[in-house]
């Protein structure tokens, strides 16, 4: 289970937070003129990075703030909490060797110790 | 190829079993293919199979960066049923589920294929209502499903607890009896060693790192074992998709996330058949060797860790020692995480690209085992004329900017 810190109430376990996908996701100003790829791409195209990523968290069981983070998906290494509607922190991780970040031999998922 | 029979297992038996050959090659790349398949699991194997099998194309490559079936193919709980509620998805996993009934004879590879019937069950009225509507919709599709009600669900699978006082009530299942569980490995051995034979190359331990095109035309990719031309690359990269489709700058809908799944020591026969239960996220099966096969739903948050939290599998298991309460003694021997593809709609998508012969096959989610020949045989056909038949066309990317979503939220049986 992820630790995840809340940036009101500090760090707590994973069960008490609800997801929110990725962040910094704006609606359209001009939503009259969009076309139906437009529309594609804000509703449902999504970045989906093996890396560093950007997210929403809400602290469902405590203050039932929504907060942003930015974490590394191929670890799970949360970089930085920031509350809403504060900039995303310039974090960078140690990026994969390789677009899977895999060893060679062997499929098992040992992102982290490649990059250790 | 030496066929497979009861007739070479006893000579080989008498003879120290020292005869048995490798059941697929080793090559190293070819400097050019006709198509080459990005990734070795079911679905990219399946693929390779057919196009070499119906579509003659015989000069292909298999890229895989691990071993073959070391991804999600190894990593599922082989829950085979074609009860979905749109036509598109019926078509689909109809014709998987088809496929299945004479696979293990088509490839002459024992897959095991148990056709012991799978259980949906509906712990409230609303439940009910909306499976009994997919039984409907599954009989007009022409697919096997009947609707139980809580005693034929206890004479069905005896273990149940079907008690009113039982904190999820069991109302009824839908059943197809044609549904069941096979063996994953010996699937993905199958279709390697058939493929293999009509010369498709196998690269294991071979990374892409890079596909290369000129002029909007795919021509080749980079691998970690060199530089392979090509004018067809076929992505069948599960969870990897959209690294793979962002070498090329092709946006999916297609978020990674891990799902979990355990196993219980060994026992004897207790459970008969396939139960799963969208409420509470849980499904459960037996193996042949004895232990209990169970899944939970996806873990909320996007990763490649192929690990999830314990509290997602407490979820599941808090429901099954419900369902059957026999099952709180047991001891779970092992737990995994794959990393799978989830779409919006919950339906795969099948499509051309904007690149001019990059093609994917890929959001397959929760639920891609069960399509496996289905999807590789609908996929080879794509790659092999470049345009989709009847059974891939509704899976096209472009639903997502036509609007002609394919929702299967409610079959797909585990929470996206």
């Amino acid at each position: 289970m992820l630790l995840i810190t809340c940036p009101h109430c500090g760090t707590r376990d994973q069960s008490e937070f609800t997801y929110g996908g990725e962040a910094h996701i704006s609606r359209p100003a001009n939503s009259e003129t969009m076309t139906d790829a437009q529309w594609a791409e804000f509703v449902f195209m999504r970045n989906n990075p093996k890396g560093v990523w950007a997210e929403r968290w809400m602290h469902a069981s405590g203050c039932r703030k929504w907060f942003n983070a930015v974490r590394d998906t191929s670890t799970d290494r949360f970089l930085a909490v920031y509350k809403i509607g504060e900039p995303r922190p310039n974090v960078t991780a140690a990026g994969l060797a390789t677009p899977s970040g895999e060893p060679v031999i062997g499929s098992g998922n040992d992102a982290a110790k490649v990059m250790r | 190829m030496p066929t497979y029979s009861f007739l070479s297992l006893l000579r080989e038996g008498f003879t120290g079993h020292k005869g048995w050959t490798p059941a697929w090659r080793f090559p190293d790349p070819k400097p050019a293919y006709d198509a080459v398949i990005i990734g070795g699991g079911g679905h990219g194997l399946a693929t390779a199979y057919y196009l070499a099998k119906l579509h003659g194309m015989r000069n292909i490559a298999v890229i895989e960066k691990g071993w073959i079936g070391g991804g999600n193919a190894g990593r599922n709980t082989t829950i085979i049923r074609s009860n979905y509620l749109e036509d598109a998805s019926a078509a689909i996993y109809e014709h998987a589920l088809k496929l299945w009934e004479g696979l293990g004879r088509e490839l002459n590879y024992n897959i095991m294929m148990s056709h012991r019937g799978v259980m949906n069950l509906a712990h409230d009225e609303g439940e009910a209502r909306v499976l009994k509507r997919r039984t409907e919709a599954n009989r007009l599709n022409g697919i096997d499903t009947e609707w139980l009600d809580a005693k034929q669900v206890k004479e069905f699978c005896p273990p149940i607890n079907i008690s009113a006082g039982s904190r999820f009530p069991v109302l009824g299942a839908t059943l197809q009896r044609r549904g069941g569980v096979n063996r994953h490995d010996a699937v993905v051995w199958g279709y390697a060693r058939a493929a293999d034979v009509m010369g498709v190359d196998i690269i294991q331990n071979c990374e892409v790192t890079g596909i290369k095109v000129e002029a909007g035309v795919v021509t080749g990719i980079s691998t970690s074992r060199g530089d392979i031309r090509t004018p067809k690359v076929a992505s069948v990269a599960a969870g990897h998709t959209s690294i793979i489709a962002n070498m090329v700058g092709v946006r999916l809908p297609i978020q990674s996330h891990p799902l979990q799944a355990w196993v219980s020591e060994p026992v004897k026969p207790l459970i008969p058949c396939v139960v799963m239960s969208n409420a509470v996220h849980a499904y459960v099966s037996q193996s042949d060797k004895g232990e209990l096969v169970m899944g939970a739903g996806i873990d909320p948050h996007n990763s490649y860790t192929q690990r999830g939290g314990l509290d997602t599998i407490e979820h599941s298991l808090a429901a099954l020692i419900e369902l059957f309460p026999m099952f709180s003694r047991l001891r779970l021997l092992r737990q995994w995480g794959g990393i799978v593809d989830t779409c919006p709609d919950a339906s795969p998508i099948i499509t051309k690209t904007k690149v001019k012969g990059f093609y994917i096959n890929a959001g397959w989610g929760t639920g891609g085992w069960k399509a496996t020949p289905g999807s590789g045989h609908a996929f080879a056909d794509l790659v092999a004329r470049d345009e989709p038949n009847a059974i891939a066309a509704p899976f096209s990317v472009e639903r997502f900017s036509s609007g002609a979503l394919v929702a299967e939220h409610g079959a797909a049986a585990v929470a996206h």
